[in-house]
């Protein structure tokens, strides 16, 4: 079963696979999350999907103390990841058991982990790099 | 001095009033609205049967539509519902000055309410997200708090580059304070000192319930016109000689600076029309959702440089008594946040030109600034007013 749009099924369909995927541009190079049908950096329109390296760094972060969602007990800390390659993205820091509550400081270097969703394909998360 | 750049019809704002405020469960979000339309327009010598240009948007489908037909307007000849959440009522004065100067309407009306409080709309979870869209599938799944979340990353890493402090955050939320003390019909009105804002409850950290805003009923009502219409106005109308408005981003991630605001556009846009600079303001409203938006706002407007933001704020500034009285009215922070606060920003400035602001007057002020600001600090729009 696919997940996402007809845009954005790639990459959870490397997510099933625990691929964090990034769209690149087959002309500047420049890479872009989240995926759309041009490359926004140059304008062209052929794109490859490639596997990052899953590491990025810690560009913002917030503990949050009040219940957002059934599935995330506060505190837990929601972080914006710069990846190695460039593109931002908004997510989770988790401990080294994949289990949130880990906190974190801007510039902290961080690493993907995946985690498991039963209705959905797994979401990709952060824990600090050792 | 200025030197207004605007070279077209002059254009006023001749009316304002607020709706009732607070909590409101003796009238509904229509009636609200018509109450303070129909007083802002008496301010203007006008009725609603002048009206011929519909601003108005949060009120239900369709925008400006279901509200015109209950207020009777059947046949306007323009109608605008931008969607720049907050900022929106600042963008309908930028659309009104330039349609009111074309003659594409002459008497434009802008304005909002809402029962957000007594209705209870507001969660933590903000509003609910089509399954499958970017925001469900990228953002939503990791549980960051809106909009409070997005506003506290801004202010951590507005903390992290330039040093900012939570007793500097703090300082606007006394400010505002100091200022509703002034207004009777600001919803808080006890003394707050930084130490009470700081010991205030964490909600996602740096922001503690002290720098948010309220969750009240209220809204308000503007009339955009020329001088000619507003000749018969109860009260002077103020002039509109600079307007803007732009936006940056959506998803957090996608934000190009989290310190950087839609408002170094909007406000650049705005003063350069009106042909002022910072140093022009008598008297700012900045749309004080949080703390940290009213920071950011004094440096993308260029009240203080980009990171001075803190110290910028220390000592009093923004308060009674400071050398730039800003939220005057308390603000969304301790006066009145009916959802879109930017209706009330504009209604706050007029009063102050007219010199009607009561205990909180500002002494001859002559320019003033709204600033509204919407979605996640996503969007801007920027008004300057002058007598």
């Amino acid at each position: 079963m696919s997940h996402g749009d007809a845009i954005t099924a790639p990459f959870w369909a490397g997510a099933r696979e625990g691929r964090l995927l990034l769209q690149r541009c087959a002309r500047c190079g420049a890479h872009q999350f989240y995926p759309r049908p041009f490359c926004l950096a140059c304008d062209h329109d052929t794109l490859k999907w490639e596997a990052a390296a899953g590491t990025g760094v810690v560009y913002s972060r917030t503990e949050v103390h009040v219940k957002v969602r059934e599935d995330l007990v506060p505190p837990y800390t929601v972080a914006v990841v710069a990846l190695d390659e460039g593109p931002r993205l908004t997510t989770l820091i988790v401990d080294g058991d994949g289990d949130p509550g880990a906190g974190c400081e801007i510039g902290d270097p961080v690493e993907v982990l995946w985690r498991a969703r039963a209705e959905a394909p797994p979401l990709p998360v952060f824990k600090r790099s050792a | 001095m200025t030197r207004n750049v605007w070279d077209k019809r002059a254009v006023h704002i001749a009316g304002v009033a607020e709706t009732a405020l607070g909590e409101v469960r003796d009238q509904t979000e229509l009636s609200m609205f018509a109450a303070a339309a129909r007083e802002a327009l008496g301010e203007a010598g006008l009725t609603l049967r002048d009206v011929d240009g519909v601003f108005v948007n949060y009120m239900g489908e369709e925008g400006s539509v279901q509200v015109a037909e209950y207020l009777g307007i059947t046949a306007p000849r323009y109608a605008d519902s931008t969607d720049l959440g907050g900022a929106a009522f600042e963008a309908f004065v930028h659309h009104a000055m330039l349609a009111v100067a074309e003659g594409r309407c002459e008497v434009a009306l802008i304005g909002y309410a809402s029962r957000q409080r007594t209705r209870r709309f507001r969660n933590m979870a903000g509003s609910p997200v089509d399954a499958d869209s970017l925001a469900a599938q990228f953002q939503s799944p990791y549980g960051l708090p809106a909009p409070i979340g997005h506003y506290a990353m801004m202010a951590a890493r507005h903390m992290h580059a330039y040093g900012t402090t939570p007793e500097q955050l703090a300082e606007v939320a006394v400010a505002a304070r100091a200022w509703a003390r002034l207004n009777p019909k600001a919803w808080s009105r006890d003394p707050l000192n930084v130490e009470q804002a700081l010991a205030s409850r964490m909600i996602s950290t740096p922001l503690r319930r002290s720098d948010c805003c309220l969750v009240t009923d209220g809204g308000g009502a503007i009339v955009v016109t020329t001088a000619e219409r507003a000749r018969d106005a109860a009260k002077p109308s103020v002039r509109v000689i600079g307007a803007g408005e732009s936006h940056t981003h959506w998803h957090l991630a996608s934000m190009p600076d989290l310190t950087v605001t839609a408002g170094a556009v909007s406000g650049g846009e705005a003063f350069a029309m009106a042909g002022i600079t910072a140093a022009d303001v008598d008297v700012l409203q900045p749309y004080d959702s949080f703390t940290i938006t009213v920071l950011l706002a004094l440096e993308d407007l260029g009240f203080c440089g980009k990171g001075e933001g803190g110290p910028f704020v220390s000592g009093g500034r923004l308060a009674p008594g400071g050398a730039l009285p800003a939220m005057t009215s308390g603000g969304g922070l301790s006066y009145n946040h009916p959802g879109a606060l930017g209706a009330l920003l504009l209604v706050e400035a007029v009063r102050q030109l007219r010199g009607e602001a009561g205990e909180r007057q500002v002494p001859d002020a002559r320019i003033a600034v709204a600033h509204g600001v919407g979605g996640f600090n996503s969007t801007a729009a920027t008004v300057v007013l002058a007598r």
